[in-house]
């Protein structure tokens, strides 16, 4: 059974000056172990999909149509106290920049407790700092940081809390928001390693946010593109780096900068068009180098390629490839 | 002394950084050492031909501080900034004036460096007001255009809007054209892609590029991201605490580096390939978080597999690894050549 599924998800921004659609008919469903990337630049609706995941849109956010299903539950209809017991127990979230969000007054083991105490109303006190320091423990940190304030620690160690934090109720997803944007490079391998030690040990499935395709090449097991609130791609990380499909992939594997060859700038000109206004056809058209009128009058579905490889592209469903068709 | 120094005979560097330190809070009304955020830094950029030199390093390694030096907002400790052979500290009005125009700066944070309330055309305005540089109104436009244009924007699409009509890389272009209207002969640049996505970091990096080949401005690039330095830096120097541990061409020392801490940086970075791995293994004793910082020796000591006796004892001078002034701040290079002395 899938930890997550998500079935025909819609967000919508309401502004005064028309909708912003930021996440538009998406579905996915996520395995049991699976580390999942959602990648695309900033403002393509990633983090607001993971939102919406939780039920943590914002107004003028609002959720027009979708379905959650975490494990056996359907979480979009659950009332608030409800939907209070999922999260964290069954999905957490680290936010971006959640190294910030510790509260500067308090030691990490009084922050820590709060989180278990919270939710498990009749543990003992022991038992909670015995959790506290196994959850250390399994983020690779002295038990000594229980005791410590936050600005006596690094961003590393910081981020490394809040993934112990994020932990701490096993639950059997965690959703993490750009967890090692602001960190130096030899900080983020701790981390990520951090990451992929929970994933293995506590078995959990994990959906990693961001846009440094070399992190998500390293981290995760498949790869979910996402442009202007559009899945352009879906694919295993190796079927995406080796044979991407549609255009934009293209476009974001070729602007990683390189530390083995020196090559020639990659200049990609133009903009995102305005979200207020989705032009009909392709979202891609205006940036895409093979947009033809087909793309200007029908939008591309998302259609399965090679079995899961999937692509919303116009180019692809014209010449069928024999897996599929299978 | 450095490499760049002995140019320095010749003609006279546009920019030759000597020795420059900076201690924060050392002051006689703090207590204990302060924190050094420049040690002993040697930096000189020729005046001709224009050439993009990059600084990197972690964060808090002191680039940033050692930006905000050259362009006067913060003052050095001791050591000198000198700008064509004269010392920016002591500068009178009129050579700190023509400093202020010849070398400009661009900042990270593309959204905080507009005053939300005007429009662009406001950026463009100031400067040229300030400088005289156009007589009429026409001239101004024409100024303002010339940029604009370097940078792949055009006027009127960007003049009268506001800040939060643009997006983050247009922002970021648009403060290089500012940067480029006042003709300067260098740019500090603190980090302007860390922001901007990656589609569109080649385009402000090309215009970098662009600027240097076609209009003659050397750059000092403060980046944290080696891979962009290895992109468009022509030098590339290292810092770790402050201290400079590793300098020479930017291709040199990413292709080959030498000091241990460079190459834990190297080795750091995830590779977009996931047929190969990423060395996830670390050693215990290269974690930032629980090594300390020595009083004496090397600086890099605590995290540093290669450590010898004399790596605290002393601290390591600049050892050149190769003729072309790649050098490393390294004992394991000690024997390697003569040791260049300060």
């Amino acid at each position: 059974m899938s930890v997550l599924r998500i079935q025909d998800l819609n967000v919508h921004y309401e502004t005064n000056r028309g909708t912003v659609v930021a996440v538009k008919d998406m579905n996915l469903s996520i395995e049991s172990r699976e580390m999942v990337g959602l990648v695309g630049e900033s403002g393509c609706g990633k983090t607001t999909a993971a939102m919406a995941i939780l039920r943590l849109v914002q107004p003028p956010g609002k959720i027009v149509k979708g379905t959650v299903w975490i494990e056996d539950t359907n979480i979009s209809h659950l009332d608030k106290e409800a939907l209070r017991e999922v999260r964290w127990r069954k999905l957490a979230l680290i936010p971006q920049g959640a190294m910030n969000s510790l509260n500067p007054v308090m030691r990490i083991r009084v922050q820590m407790a709060d989180v278990i105490k919270t939710h498990e109303k009749r543990i003992s006190g022991e038992a909670v700092q015995a959790r506290i320091r196994s959850l250390l423990r399994s983020v690779d940190l002295p038990e000594r940081v229980a005791s410590m304030y936050p600005h006596e620690l690094s961003g590393g160690m910081k981020q490394r809390v809040c993934i112990a934090m994020a932990i701490s109720l096993n639950p059997p997803l965690l959703i993490a928001d750009e967890p090692t944007s602001a960190l130096d490079v030899v900080v983020q391998r701790r981390v990520a390693r951090t990451l992929l030690q929970i994933k293995d040990r506590m078995g959990v499935s994990l959906i990693l946010i961001g846009h440094d395709m070399g992190l998500m090449a390293q981290l995760v097991d498949r790869i979910v593109v996402m442009y202007a609130g559009h899945v352009a791609e879906i694919a295993p990380v190796k079927d995406l780096f080796t044979q991407p499909r549609h255009p934009y992939t293209c476009l974001l594997i070729e602007s990683v900068p390189s530390i083995k060859e020196r090559k020639p700038l990659k200049i990609t000109e133009g903009l995102t068009h305005d979200l207020r206004e989705q032009p009909p056809g392709c979202v891609f058209q205006y940036r895409c180098n093979h947009a033809t009128e087909h793309c200007r009058c029908e939008s591309p579905v998302l259609r399965q390629t090679t079995p899961g490889h999937w692509v919303a592209c116009h180019r692809e469903s014209s010449q069928p490839t024999p897996e599929a068709d299978s | 002394m450095s490499k760049g120094a002995q140019t320095a005979r010749t003609s006279h560097p546009l920019l030759d950084i000597r020795r420059a330190t900076k201690i924060f809070g050392a002051g006689f009304l703090h207590k204990g050492q302060g924190v050094q955020a420049l040690k002993e830094v040697n930096l000189s950029i020729a005046d001709s031909p224009p050439r993009i030199v990059t600084i990197a390093g972690e964060s808090g390694c002191g680039k940033s501080t050692l930006a905000n030096a050259i362009l006067g907002f913060v003052s050095l400790t001791s050591g000198h900034v000198l700008y064509r052979n004269k010392d920016v500290a002591s500068m009178n009005r009129k050579e700190r004036s023509a400093y202020r125009r010849q070398v400009q700066a661009v900042f990270q944070d593309p959204y905080a460096a507009n005053n939300p309330f005007y429009t662009m055309k406001h950026v463009f305005e100031v400067p040229i007001r300030h400088f005289n540089l156009a007589r009429t109104r026409t001239q101004a436009r024409d100024l303002m255009e010339t940029a604009l244009n370097l940078v792949g924007l055009r006027g009127e699409e960007i003049l009268e809007k506001h800040p939060h009509q643009m997006s983050g890389g247009q922002r970021q272009r648009i403060m290089m054209a500012r940067a480029y209207l006042l003709q300067p002969r260098l740019i500090v640049a603190d980090e302007p892609v860390s922001m901007v996505d990656a589609s569109l970091r080649a385009m402000v990096l090309d215009i970098m590029l662009r600027m240097r080949d076609e209009h003659g401005i050397s750059f000092l690039y403060i980046t944290h991201d080696l891979s962009t330095a290895y992109q468009v830096g022509d030098d590339l120097c290292l810092i770790y605490r402050g201290r400079i541990v590793e300098r020479g061409h930017a291709a040199a020392v990413i292709e080959d580096p030498k000091h241990p801490y460079v190459q834990l940086l190297l080795d750091s970075i995830p590779v977009p390939d996931p047929e190969q791995s990423w060395h996830l293994e670390i050693r215990a004793d290269d974690d930032e978080d629980t090594a300390g910082i020595p009083s004496r020796g090397c600086l890099f000591r605590p995290r540093c597999p290669h450590r010898m006796p004399q790596c605290s004892e002393q601290e390591p001078a600049d050892y050149p690894v190769d003729p072309s002034g790649h050098e490393v701040a390294c004992f394991l290079y000690e024997r390697r050549g003569s040791v260049i002395t300060g």
